[in-house]
């Protein structure tokens, strides 16, 4: 699975697209620890930016879990940001908002993370 | 074939205190004055349309134990929780003539599903027949065990009923009561294992006490076999899915989720959520049951899934 990304100063956005569900879960999750590896260990923060997923499984949601515990190892953060309806139905009913802060948009959600960041967002 | 709860909770069994009755009795009333409920016509009315289930009803705190009926003299029951102690009474008030029969399929021994047995009655009953049938090596061991000195005054060698131990072997099929068997082994500290119960074209699970590692593909597509095109799967839903991926991770429990997704998977008609967290209110397994439902609405399929959650004293008629 593909994995759309872009850096703005100190923040990365990382943009799935699609379904992610048990067919290409391990994948995904593959996918994201790459990136989460490669980034610095001083706390680099990372955004999900979920505007191109349609349906997340509870497989796909597991991975979050996962990367989140990896980004945290390493002093970072993650956020999720731009859910589609429904995905930011079946996030709430996951309970997955007890430990990701979500935000409507990327920008709000670099706005928050970076000031630095949000200026190169809106260059 | 009917499914009857005599306990749906988990872990440990638990009660409404005094102040959880009064709140129920105060948001009532709150409701009907607003209503304008003025007879008793009306109040019954009320209580059926109007109030949810978690104010005028309540899910129960027994522990685990199932029964299918088996429209013959002789009953099936799937584990020996505090549930047990009401079903024993069931079972000999039922019992009209003939030599009482109860046959028992244990998912597994910890103390939640085997603490009724020392409460249920048959058990104590002379020329009463008590078939356990598990597919663990410690099963009798188990039922020994919390009968023993010093923690119960009855010996287990001091019931007067015949009881046997029968092992069964997951993946093989057995006939009991007139239904078709299937163990199924599941991820659960000491192994625990469900039931596929099928019968005139109709099928059951019985599924408690069971993780499910999402990972892992050719376990999913083991439980969706399992699962197959079942009329009712009473599945441990005992975590949101959060829980069971990271603080409750390997503490043996599954999510209402991962519960909808098998179901939906395997073209399950209606899903019943099980083995409720005992720290959860009324209030709390009924929102989390409305949640569930809404959830399988945005990610139906073809077929749409009936779900519920099991209290005490439900029937399903499947
Ligand atoms: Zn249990
Ligand atoms: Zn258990």
């Amino acid at each position: 699975m593909e994995i759309k990304n872009k850096t703005y100063s100190d923040v990365l956005v990382l943009s799935p697209e699609g379904r992610i569900d048990h067919a290409n879960s391990e994948d995904f999750r593959n996918g994201l620890a790459l990136f989460i590896e490669r980034c610095k260990s001083d706390g680099e923060r990372v955004v999900l930016d979920l505007a191109g997923v349609d349906y997340i499984s509870s497989a796909g949601l597991r991975c979050f879990m996962l990367a989140e515990k990896q980004a945290k190892s390493r002093g970072g953060t993650i956020v999720v940001a731009a859910m589609q309806p429904v995905v930011k139905e079946i996030f709430e009913i996951s309970r997955f908002t007890l430990v990701f802060d979500t935000f409507a948009t990327v920008q709000e959600a670099i706005a928050k993370l970076s000031p630095v960041a949000l200026k190169a967002y809106q260059a | 074939m009917l499914v009857r709860f005599w306990g749906t909770r988990g872990s440990i069994p638990v009660a409404l205190t005094s102040a959880d009755i009064r709140r129920k009795v105060e948001t009532a009333l709150a409701l009907a004055i607003a209503k304008g409920v003025d007879t008793p016509e009306k109040a019954r009315a009320f209580i059926d349309n109007d109030l949810d289930f978690s104010i005028a009803q309540t899910y129960g705190g027994q522990s685990p134990c199932v029964e299918i009926e088996t429209g013959r003299t002789e009953f099936l029951v799937c584990d020996m929780g505090s549930g047990a102690r009401a079903f024993g009474g069931h079972v000999m008030a039922a019992q009209k003539s003939g030599p009482l029969v109860v046959n028992v399929l244990m998912s597994h021994v910890h103390w939640d599903h085997i603490m009724g047995f020392p409460f249920f009655t048959p058990a104590y009953l002379p020329g009463a027949h008590i078939r356990i049938f598990g597919c663990h090596d410690v099963l009798e061991e188990a039922f020994r065990l919390q009968q023993s000195a010093p923690c119960f005054p009855v010996d287990f060698s001091r019931l007067s009923a015949k009881i046997e131990f029968i092992k069964l072997e997951a993946g093989k099929s057995v006939d009991i009561a007139g239904y078709r068997v299937t163990p199924k082994l599941q991820r659960h500290t000491g192994d625990s294992y469900g039931y596929r119960f099928e019968r005139d074209g109709k099928a059951i699970v019985y599924s408690t006490d069971s993780e499910h590692k999402l990972e892992d593909p050719a376990e999913t597509e083991g439980f969706v076999a399992f699962f197959r095109n079942a009329d009712l799967v009473i599945f441990d839903a005992m975590y949101s899915l959060l829980e069971a991926v990271s603080v409750k991770e390997d503490w043996g429990h599954s999510s209402n989720m991962v519960g909808v997704e098998l179901a939906q998977l395997a073209n399950v008609k209606h899903l019943c959520m099980f083995h409720h967290e005992p720290a959860f209110n009324d209030e709390r397994i009924q929102s989390v049951l409305n949640e569930t439902i809404r959830f399988e609405k945005l990610t139906r399929g073809e077929r749409p899934l009936i779900v519920t959650a099991a209290y005490d004293g439900m029937e399903i008629d499947v």
